[in-house]
């Protein structure tokens, strides 16, 4: 005869069972679609590349890791460094922290100013950045090219109060991916800013007042301090898309200003060389993890609940 | 019962709607962008009874990787000329042998031995042209006849050029501009058309293909592209002007073909045959703006084109345009290599 | 205790309202011109031509725009029903239960494709769909289904997740004390309760299916284009504001489901 102990032991056995079984087709869907290829990838940038695209299956090789960082010279077969890939990476990385800084610039007030309105109106200012945030990337990338290029907005603008007689280019430029970037992932900025700051108890903020803080000493060595988890969390949601963007600099790089995104692209399309694209991919996905470590160790230290 | 029956049919009706449907009634085309008549389609989907749906591709290289790496789903790629030996070489071609077809007869003569194809057994003309500079003369009024458009750019076209994103055509003209042959494997010279390429990219504003809206509307002041384009932006704008580089420049033909594993071969052959009927090629032309190849489709052409400055090359520029072919492996290979270093 | 009166408001922040207000023109502007261009005349971007509607009667009957529109909403039907079930039925596995093991493994695996860029997921998938895809000779919409759907069940994951861990759990006792089966029990009590977190999964899942333009690009074979990959496509040429018409429809919709979420999120019992 089973035990109590037994039986209980049975049912959580048959418990965790059916757990695995109803997670089966959930887990099965993403190893299958999103997980398992990234392996086949990371197995493919070991392979030599072939000729016209593809890989020759099977035949190993460092070529496309070295690649990432190094070139052979053309002329004199000699190896020095890809200074064009490592001008990409940097662009990247530079432009996703103008980003994050500029959202930062501009989402911290704005979600500063919506925390602080009465809870009648705030649902209303909430809304009105959750709309550009549900809205397609593409169409507000696009919406950004309207205002920038040569006879857009800024420009027909500018003209006509006569500040400047020939358009000012941005389009195809840095400036342009950076603004791109920071007018699309700026909702990502306000949103757990306002989270946070919306959790912010302002008794902590009269206490200062009554010791003779000023107001700028209140925002830096309370407000900030307290919202810290918010503003980890938002700098960490604009990054990673960041320097992942594909769609910004494509519409609004004119195929000459590229970013990592672009370069893995062109290594699967016109470059083809898979191996390179394969290694520039597993790079990007690492600079992504780095950020996440950054991001968890920041929340845990700071100890506090993260919005 | 009722309701699984009634869900089972409602899923097979929408993965009927989703997927694939019967390969019957379609035509899928990968054509380069800005290039396809919709007139043109519009008139075979009407005769045939036939859907075509048209992917657009920006350089050759894109066309074959895309191709190469196979599940593309594409019935019909549209080639250049030196890019057809390698889809021919890598088995990624059907020989459909349109030279059996009854509207073979119109292609002229001079577009039948062609050392890409000889004998045409897979490719049709579609169009040709030949690569120069498009200038808005508002913005610069000095020699447009010449590759130091892009590769010297003066001062008032810097920044404001566009290039069109093809390896062979911009390497043409480079090795042009230094004096040496096309094919060469010069490493002396191939030098300096590296370095000068390098040098010159940072004083571009682009390498994409929408020059028929940015050239006429002032986003780029100077362009190396092809006649018909500019021809088009010619019409909008009239201040853009055509210029044949007088260091050399590169003539060229892209050919429909019809892909292996294409799914709908029927209505594939169905469309080789029908663009080389004179009235048809015509309107290819009369939309892209370039000379087709088909005998007979002049007097189907629009007017503006018999006189166009754009398409009649003047007898002082006439001994400086060659034919791009396809070089050996082995330079293609050091070509490719080169691009790659301008590209990034 | 009273509160003291102050000259000033302990809360305000001088040139945050500004800087605000001005962030709200920003987000609004663009979005705002995309709009009224599409209400051009004109032939070209460039020129402002008086009101009209041409555009958006000449996008209604362009064939290839009506052809991305169904197809991107059939995909995004199929994915956010496949992602719904899914991802309904991990929260189900993952949920009101001490920690066991592997429990942590899910979370990790389910919200995978959140951490991942879409270019890397993209590529990935291009190369193992393309050699399935010669392998098998089969082209159809079946890799962009199952694409979609590994990427919007954590989508739809979150919200139900929440729900069912905040959710009582007497009723589903009671029924099962009244000798219902599980199943029943699940059936009749757990999934009504459920349904607004599960409808609110499908329309996130929904909307993200419809915007993903960089997986659909990669996995896509020739004649698959869905609106945004076909947006993607032109927007390299501006070839007329038609574009702005359909970005302008595609705005409005995605406005409309936004409103609808979060009317059923604010209603919940």
């Amino acid at each position: 005869m089973a035990t109590a102990a037994e039986t209980a032991r049975a049912a959580e056995a048959r418990d965790r069972r059916d757990r695995w079984l109803l997670s089966a087709p959930g887990l099965i869907i993403i190893f299958v679609a999103a997980i398992g290829p990234l392996f086949v990838m990371l197995a493919y940038s070991f392979m030599e590349k072939a000729d016209y695209g593809d890989v020759k299956f099977g035949v190993f090789s460092l070529e496309g890791w070295v690649s990432v960082l190094f070139q052979r010279d053309i002329f004199d077969d000699t190896l020095g460094l890809a200074d064009a890939h490592l001008s990409i990476l940097w662009r990247s990385i530079s432009l996703s922290l103008y980003t994050t800084v500029l959202t930062l610039l501009f989402g911290f007030p704005t979600a500063y100013f919506i925390a602080t309105r009465p809870a009648t109106t705030r649902e209303v200012w909430v809304f009105l950045v959750t709309i550009p945030f549900w809205t397609n990337l593409l169409i507000r990338t696009f919406a950004m090219q309207q205002v920038i290029r040569n006879e857009g907005l800024i420009n027909t603008a500018l003209i006509s109060l006569g500040i400047i007689e020939r358009p000012w280019q941005i389009m195809n430029t840095d400036l342009a991916i950076l603004l791109g970037m920071t007018y699309v992932y700026l909702p990502l900025m306000v949103l757990p800013l306002y989270a946070s700051i919306e959790k912010l108890d302002f008794r902590l903020i009269e206490a200062g007042y009554d010791l003779y803080a000023s107001r700028w000493q209140v925002l830096r060595r309370i407000v900030i301090p307290l919202v810290k988890p918010g503003i980890v969390a938002g700098s960490i949601l604009v990054f990673i898309p960041s320097l992942g963007a594909y769609v910004i600099p494509r519409v609004l790089g004119g195929g000459k200003s590229m970013m990592l995104g672009n370069l893995i692209e062109l290594q699967f399309g016109a470059g083809r060389n898979w191996p390179l694209g394969a290694a520039i991919s597993i790079t990007l996905m690492a600079l992504v993890m780095v950020a996440l470590l950054f991001y968890v160790r920041n929340v845990s230290r700071s100890g506090a609940s993260h919005g | 019962m009722k309701w699984k029956t009634t869900t089972a049919a409602a899923a097979v009706t929408v993965f009927a709607l989703a997927g694939t449907a019967s390969a019957e009634g379609e035509l899928n085309i990968y054509n380069w962008g800005d290039y396809t008549s919709p007139e043109l389609i519009k008139k075979f989907e009407e005769t045939y009874k036939v859907k075509v749906t048209i992917t657009d591709y920006d350089s050759n290289d894109t066309a074959l990787a895309k191709v190469r790496a196979g599940g593309h789903g594409f019935d019909i790629v549209v080639p250049s000329a030196n890019y057809v030996p390698i889809f021919v070489a890598e088995g990624l071609l059907l020989e459909a042998r349109p030279d059996q077809m009854e509207n073979f007869k119109n292609v002229d003569e001079r577009w039948v031995n062609v050392p890409w194809d000889e004998g045409r057994h897979y490719t049709v003309p579609w169009q040709w042209g030949l690569s120069g500079t498009g200038v808005n003369t508002k913005v610069y009024g000095g020699d447009i006849n010449t590759s130091a458009i892009f590769l010297d750019p003066p001062a008032e076209l810097v920044g404001k050029i566009n290039v069109a994103p093809e390896m062979n055509d911009v390497l043409f003209s480079a090795i042009k501009y230094f004096g040496g042959d096309w094919c060469t494997d010069d490493k002396e010279l191939l030098k300096k058309v590296r370095d000068k390429l390098v040098e010159a990219k940072p004083k571009w504003l682009a390498m994409d293909y929408s020059v028929t809206e940015k050239l006429p509307a002032g986003d780029y002041a100077a362009v190396f592209y092809w006649n018909g384009a500019i021809m088009r932006s010619r019409i909008k704008n009239p201040d853009i002007k055509f210029g044949y580089p007088k260091e050399g420049f590169p003539y060229f033909m892209d050919s429909v073909a019809i892909l292996k594993d294409a799914k709908n071969v029927d209505n594939a052959k169905l469309f080789m045959n029908f663009i080389m009927e004179p009235e048809n090629a015509a309107m290819i032309s009369a939309f892209a703006k370039y000379a087709n190849g088909i005998k007979g489709s002049e007097q189907f052409m629009p007017d503006d084109m018999k006189d166009a400055p754009e398409l009649v090359v003047p007898a002082e520029f006439e001994a400086a345009g060659e034919f791009l072919l396809s070089c050996s492996p082995e330079v293609q290979q050091l070509y490719t290599r080169i691009w790659t270093d301008v590209q990034k | 205790m009273a509160r003291r009166q102050r000259a000033y408001d302990i809360r305000r922040q001088p040139g945050f309202g500004l800087i605000a207000l001005f962030t709200f023109f920003a987000l609004y502007l663009p979005i705002a011109a995309l709009v009224a261009y599409s209400f051009n005349a004109a032939d070209s971007l460039s020129r402002w031509d008086g009101l009209s509607l041409r555009w958006f009667i000449s996008a209604w009957n362009n064939q290839a725009v009506q052809d991305a529109s169904i197809r991107s909403l059939l995909l995004a039907t199929w994915a956010a029903t496949l992602a719904t079930i899914a991802a309904t039925m991990a929260a189900l596995a993952t949920t009101r239960t001490p920690n066991y093991p592997g429990l942590t493994f899910k979370y990790a695996f389910i919200n995978q494709p959140l951490m991942v860029p879409e270019i890397v997921t993209g590529v990935a998938l291009l190369i193992v769909f393309s050699r399935i895809k010669v392998w098998t000779g089969y082209t159809g919409m079946g890799y962009l289904i199952l694409a979609h759907t590994a990427f919007c069940i954590p989508f739809a994951y979150l919200p139900i997740r929440a729900r069912l861990e905040s959710m009582d759990l007497t009723l589903e006792r009671a029924a099962a004390d009244l000798y219902a089966t599980p199943w029943r029990a699940f059936w009749r009590v757990t999934l009504p309760l459920l349904r607004p977190a599960i409808i609110a999964g499908f329309m996130l899942a929904f909307v993200i299916s419809l915007d993903d333009v960089v997986i659909t690009e990669f996995v896509k074979s020739g004649g698959q284009d869905t609106l945004p990959t076909y947006m993607l496509g032109q927007l390299r040429r501006e070839t007329s504001p038609e574009i702005n018409a359909i970005a302008t429809v595609f705005l409005a919709l995605s406005v409309v489901l936004v409103t609808v979420f979060y009317f059923v999120n604010r209603r919940r019992p």
